[in-house]
């Protein structure tokens, strides 16, 4: 499976796949494994960013923790084709993520960051707003005392946690979500980075304050050029943010194309009842009832045929007998694993 | 790198004022403080601990015990140059001659009385204060310094490191204490350093070690240990920026039983005459064991119950200040009845 984004993909993913294996015992081989993530591939342009839509454990979370190097892929590989730099200390050109270590990998989180879901959680409690966002800047030893306090303002600005003077140095206690999602995103934002990986960053907030984060993180990345990766389980903030969007389930991508062309035709019965789920304004409208059947299970070691043949609404004998459908591209720039769509 | 936007995005409703307290820099005023800012941060800390910490009043009369017992330690050094003369008021040389027979009840010029020896009892008391002092504190810092650092390394990097400290933990738990003590110092003679030093490593890398990882263990699963991965920051780094201070409210708890442990197995093991030190309460109880009036039961009370009441009030407010400071560190034991 591949993208529009062609040669100059800044992400090109191929057939990452992850597992954790399930501890039998002490010194026992374990003997199960949890397919979180399994044959996923994609490219992702610069400046573009991509919405990986899913249910709850179905990996989208791992494949960004694999992207920023948070965890080691068990197969696949992850390219980064970084533009060459105006400035030092920075990767250039084509690199291997599996081949970044040591001081690479230091040089590598200054243009690969992540914004964490959690707001009320990724933040030390004991340090200042000041301690969080300066982090990257002072394990990469970048700039001396002033440098760094004179950039936290600067981003606090930007971020429009206004006068920076009066966040710097609140706790996070002390701050409300919205803020501290402004803070975790500046924290993000503060080193450069040239992708980020935004881990459902408005799931945690209330629905006043997450039209703001969307609309700063649009901002930014406008301004600044940033490609994002963004995880989430909602459609519409997913609509509303990316140019393409992903749908994952149970570790595969099951559909994938550009925002509205997914939205308008959806032809993967997963992504389908993703769509009738979503609610409607309108009281009068009557909305079918959602045509798939069970619920969301674990892939502790998934039989091989199609993911979704459990709850398919669609699923044939062909379904049952062959492997998980190939990705095949449907129409341009839109690929669909379904023997039946 | 980034420039400032025209337009920015709004703040209203996240409320920017509702905390008075929080230091607010001038940033236009040109260079910014960062060690005063911090120094004024951790000042609020403090105080925010110290008015859970007064709710208690158990806690608040065992800090005021503490204090009575440091105030004792520093009068010693005092009395001796002032108005006690060495040969005299000397808490293992002098010798009370205004008295004919010892040990003499408390008079005017002993107010708790003398020893066996003719020793003034109050000299030793004051003076036997200050190394309890030193005792309690030294094993408890190195208590807490290796056991948080074992705690952390454990909890952060599990695996074979978890496993050998865990197990090495087990170990000397299982050891019976006040016995190995008893052995070693019978193998060699142990001063009041040493001791402080043994009392230390055993409690570090023993109980004390497994509580602290336990505690690490869930701090090494939040986000922000992950978000500093992410930004670069090495292992030595996450464990020492960010492990460590999360630890440390806990920390502090363990020393303060610490303190009371090595006071108590000290004033065993000088019971039992095994320390090489000078004085100390349970040499006091030791010397009137050694004299047989131990078993002259409240005849001879003033050999006695000074230095067991000492022990026993600074053991208890050591442990109390810990409870209390429990409550300070851990906000779901706190009551909310007021």
């Amino acid at each position: 499976m591949s993208g529009p984004a062609g040669g100059d993909a800044l992400v090109t993913v191929d057939g990452l796949t992850k597992r954790f294996p399930i501890a039998a015992g002490m010194f026992r081989k374990p003997t199960s494994f949890i397919h979180a993530v399994d044959d996923v591939s994609f490219r992702l342009g610069s400046g573009e960013s991509l919405g990986l839509v899913g249910e709850s454990g179905c990996g989208k979370t791992t494949v960004g923790k694999l992207l920023v190097k948070l965890q080691e892929p068990t197969e696949g590989s992850i390219t980064y084709r970084f533009p060459a730099p105006s400035t030092g200390g920075h990767l250039a050109g084509s690199v291997d993520a599996a081949n970044i270590k040591g001081r690479q990998l230091r040089v590598f989180r200054r243009q690969v960051q992540m914004i964490f879901q959690d707001p009320y959680e990724s933040m030390n409690p004991r340090r200042a707003v000041y301690d969080t966002i300066a982090e990257p800047l002072l394990v990469q030893g970048i700039g001396d005392v002033q440098d760094r306090l004179d950039r936290v303002s600067e981003i606090l600005n930007l971020v429009g946690l206004t006068p920076a003077g009066a966040f710097l140095f609140r706790r996070p206690h002390e701050l409300s979500g919205g803020q501290r999602q402004r803070v975790a995103i500046a924290r993000a934002l503060v080193i450069g980075p040239s992708f980020v990986v935004a881990d459902e960053p408005t799931s945690m907030l209330d629905v006043s304050s997450r039209t703001g984060i969307m609309s700063l993180m649009q901002e930014l990345a406008d301004r600044l050029g940033i490609a994002y990766l963004y995880i989430t389980h909602d459609l519409a903030v997913a609509r509303y943010m990316c140019h393409r969007i992903a749908v994952m389930y149970l570790g595969k991508i099951v559909e994938m194309a550009e925002t509205e062309e997914l939205l308008r035709n959806p032809l993967h019965p997963y992504t389908r009842a993703l769509l009738s789920a979503v609610p409607s304004p309108d009281p009068m409208r009557r909305r079918d009832p959602p045509d798939i059947l069970g619920d969301l299970s674990l892939p502790v070691d998934p039989p091989p045929r199609c993911r979704f043949y459990e709850r398919c609404p669609m699923a044939t004998d062909r379904c049952a007998a062959d492997v998980h459908p190939p990705s095949e591209e449907k129409a341009p720039g839109h690929w669909v694993a379904c023997y039946e769509a | 790198m980034i420039e400032r936007p025209p337009n920015q995005p709004p703040t209203a409703g996240e409320g920017s004022s509702l905390f008075g307290d929080v230091p607010e820099i001038d940033l236009s005023r040109g260079r910014v403080d960062l060690a005063l800012v911090r120094l004024r941060l951790a000042w609020r800390t403090l105080r925010d601990g110290w008015s859970i910490f007064v709710e208690s009043r158990i806690g608040l009369l065992s800090l005021a015990i503490i204090g009575v017992f440091a105030l004792m330690a520093f009068s010693h050094p005092l009395l001796m140059a002032t108005v006690w003369t060495p040969d005299v008021y000397d808490p293992v040389t002098g010798y009370a001659f205004d008295q004919f027979d010892h040990p003499a009840s408390p008079t005017w010029r002993h107010p708790l009385g003398t020893d066996s020896l003719g020793r003034d009892i109050l000299s030793q008391l004051l003076f036997s204060a200050r190394s309890e002092f030193i005792l309690g504190i030294t094993a408890a810092l190195v208590t807490v310094g290796i056991a948080t650092t074992v705690g952390a390394v454990a909890a952060y990097y599990g695996g074979l490191v978890d496993s050998l400290l865990m197990r090495l933990a087990d170990l000397i738990i299982a050891l019976p204490g006040i016995s190995l003590l008893i052995v070693l110092s019978a193998l060699f003679s142990l001063n009041l350093f040493y001791l402080a030093l043994i009392i230390g490593v055993l409690g570090g890398f023993g109980g004390t070690a497994i509580i602290l990882k336990s505690q690490a263990l869930s701090i090494r699963v939040k986000p922000y240990i992950e978000a500093a991965r992410a930004a670069g920051g090495g292992h030595f780094h996450v464990i020492f920026v960010h492990i460590i201070p999360n630890l440390l409210p806990l920390s502090l708890l363990y020393m303060m039983f610490t303190v009371t442990g090595a006071i108590f197995a000290e004033a065993v093991l000088s019971f039992l005459g095994l320390l090489d030190i000078r004085m100390s309460w349970g040499i006091m109880i030791h010397t009137a064991n050694v004299g047989g009036y131990l078993l002259g039961g409240t005849e001879y009370w003033w050999l006695i119950v000074p230095a067991g009441a000492s022990i026993t009030l600074l053991c208890s407010a050591f442990y109390l200040v810990g409870r209390a400071l429990d409550e300070v560190v851990n906000p779901r034991l706190r009551r909310h009845d007021g």
